[in-house]
């Protein structure tokens, strides 16, 4: 299809992960023949993130075999990137973009890619520690696999115990560190899954040998030539020569908040992710969108909503009138565990375990409101993944009493309400 | 290196040369549209789902099963079907022939 109004035009994108590249490249096959510019402060080719605290900590790889598209893609596609350029601030009445190192950039369309960044809490100590780092860039693992290997102890504190800081326990311990998790919370995983999980996950890395630690609220780092000790709210010690530091993201909004466009729990956009500047878009980990499946606003930080919400703004600034309604899915690798998440599970009131019949690990929670099924948490379980997808879609009513009972198939027809 | 052609959802013939890496990755590269690989190449997403041709199930073999089990209520998927995040490059895949599976 062809679109000659185009031509002359230029859009935008601030941020290059996954929302931007996605972005980028499906505006161009939507039919856009102007300029797409990209801009991204991380130096390094736009990468996959989800791997850095899995497979990719692990491996010896450099990033060159995590991209998210390869350098020549780019230049296939006239897709122009910008690397280790950060855009200081937006003059919308004018269209034009102030980059940090002095240029300007003229727009006719502007996509806000900007993500998120890790959360520093303000801990004493924390900005003269030792060896510590957030895990949100390549840059982050390579500080980290340095250090781990310059180490000889390979002590390891890692502060939070959410998902990154799982997957990052996980992965460091697999290349032989000495690994503790301390998390603030009763549990870990608490703002994410049902307690039966946090207990799972905290089973599996015990079983693996990495204490988890929970009522652990850190409130002093003292690094004293180059050992940190960790000190908690309770008194507990621990050293360590390396800390990972994973209690959540911000996320950046400055930028947008700057320009005067709309911001609630991150930049409100409508169902074409377009923000209250017709010309202004926003997509990914830093939008605040409607969900119309559940019927409210969310915030989400997943590949998920970054490449969906990429794909409907380059639909939307092509005219195609998309509107944005996708189930949100997630997954997580810690050890020989594939969890893999559909649904948002916040404001369920029960829940049911179906455990399979089977060798080894393989069971699944189902979050329901009452009767309506809200999300699926599914252990090394892909068939409970894609079947509670279906369902929640659908909107279907389900017999719980034959979902429960393992030795009833999955299969649609088995498990729905008569 | 192998050379693997792929036939997009209307038709088109795509045929790429690749040494390393997952298949997957390949077709991302090459923008050969209807294989997105959204996941990176974890069997997560399904966004990667091909026919491998009849003559040629040999060469890939058959689907894992959390292969199987992603496509398990797939409107398009049948007996030979693959997701290509799972599908190593290396010579034995030379002259493949993979058709692009429709999605919903």
């Amino acid at each position: 299809m062809s679109n000659n109004h185009t031509k002359e035009r230029v859009c935008a994108v601030i941020g290059a992960s996954h929302a931007g590249v996605n972005f980028a490249f499906s505006l161009r096959k939507e039919g856009w023949e102007g300029d797409i510019v990209l801009f991204d402060k991380d130096p390094v080719l736009p990468y996959h993130r989800p791997p850095l605290s899995k497979a990719y900590l692990t491996s010896e790889d450099g990033i060159e075999k995590n991209l998210l598209k390869s350098a020549e893609s780019y230049e296939k596609e006239n897709i122009s990137l910008n690397l280790g350029v950060s855009i200081s601030s937006i003059n919308r009445e004018d269209k034009i973009l102030y980059l940090s190192d002095g240029r300007v950039q003229n727009y006719d369309k502007l996509v806000i890619a900007t993500g998120a960044r890790p959360i520093i809490p303000p801990i004493p100590g924390i900005d003269t520690a030792a060896n510590t780092y957030p895990l949100r860039t390549a840059g982050d693992v390579e500080n980290i696999r340095h250090a781990f290997h310059a180490s000889s102890n390979k002590r390891i504190i890692i502060i939070g115990g959410g998902y990154i800081g799982l997957e990052t326990a996980a992965s460091l311990k697999k290349l032989g560190g000495t690994v503790t998790v301390l998390e603030r919370e009763e549990r870990i995983l608490a703002r994410v899954t049902a307690p039966e999980m946090s207990n799972f996950f905290m089973q599996l890395h015990t079983q693996n040998g990495v204490d988890v630690l929970t009522n652990k609220n850190v409130v002093a780092i003292n690094n004293t030539a180059g050992v940190n000790i960790v000190t908690c709210e309770d008194g507990s010690k621990f050293e360590a020569d390396i800390i990972v530091v994973g209690v959540g993201i911000r996320v950046n909004l400055e930028l947008a908040k700057d320009a005067g466009l709309h911001i609630e729990n991150g930049i409100a956009v409508d169902e074409t992710a377009c923000t209250n500047d017709k010309d202004i878009y926003a997509i990914g980990d830093c939008t605040f969108h409607y969900n119309p499946h559940y019927k409210r606003h969310v915030r989400l930080e997943s590949v998920q909503n970054a490449v969906d919400q990429a794909k409907v703004a380059a639909a939307a600034i092509c005219e195609k009138h998309p509107v944005y309604n996708t189930m949100p899915w997630f997954w997580s690798d810690q050890y020989d565990i594939k969890l893999q998440m559909v649904g948002l599970s916040e404001g369920y009131n029960n829940i049911l375990i179906r455990e399979e019949e089977s060798e080894g690990v393989k069971f699944s929670i189902w979050y329901f409101k009452d009767d309506t099924l809200l999300a699926v948490d599914a252990i090394n379980n892909a068939k409970a993944y894609v079947l509670g997808t279906k369902f929640i879609k659908g909107n279907n009513k389900i017999d719980k009493s034959k979902l429960a009972d393992p030795s009833v198939l999955f299969k649609p027809a088995n498990l729905l309400a008569e | 290196m192998a050379k693997i052609t792929f036939i997009t959802t209307d038709d088109k013939t795509i045929t790429l040369e690749g040494t390393s890496g997952s298949v997957m990755q390949l077709a991302v590269d090459n923008s050969v549209p209807g294989i997105d690989g959204d996941c990176g190449g974890v069997c997560s997403c399904a966004t990667c789902h091909v026919h491998v041709a009849p003559e040629h199930i040999e060469k890939t073999g058959a689907a894992s099963e959390i292969e199987e089990d992603m496509l398990d209520l797939n409107d398009y998927s049948n007996e030979r079907s693959r997701l290509c995040c799972q599908l190593e490059i290396s010579e034995a895949l030379d002259g493949l022939v993979l058709q692009v599976a429709e999605s919903d």
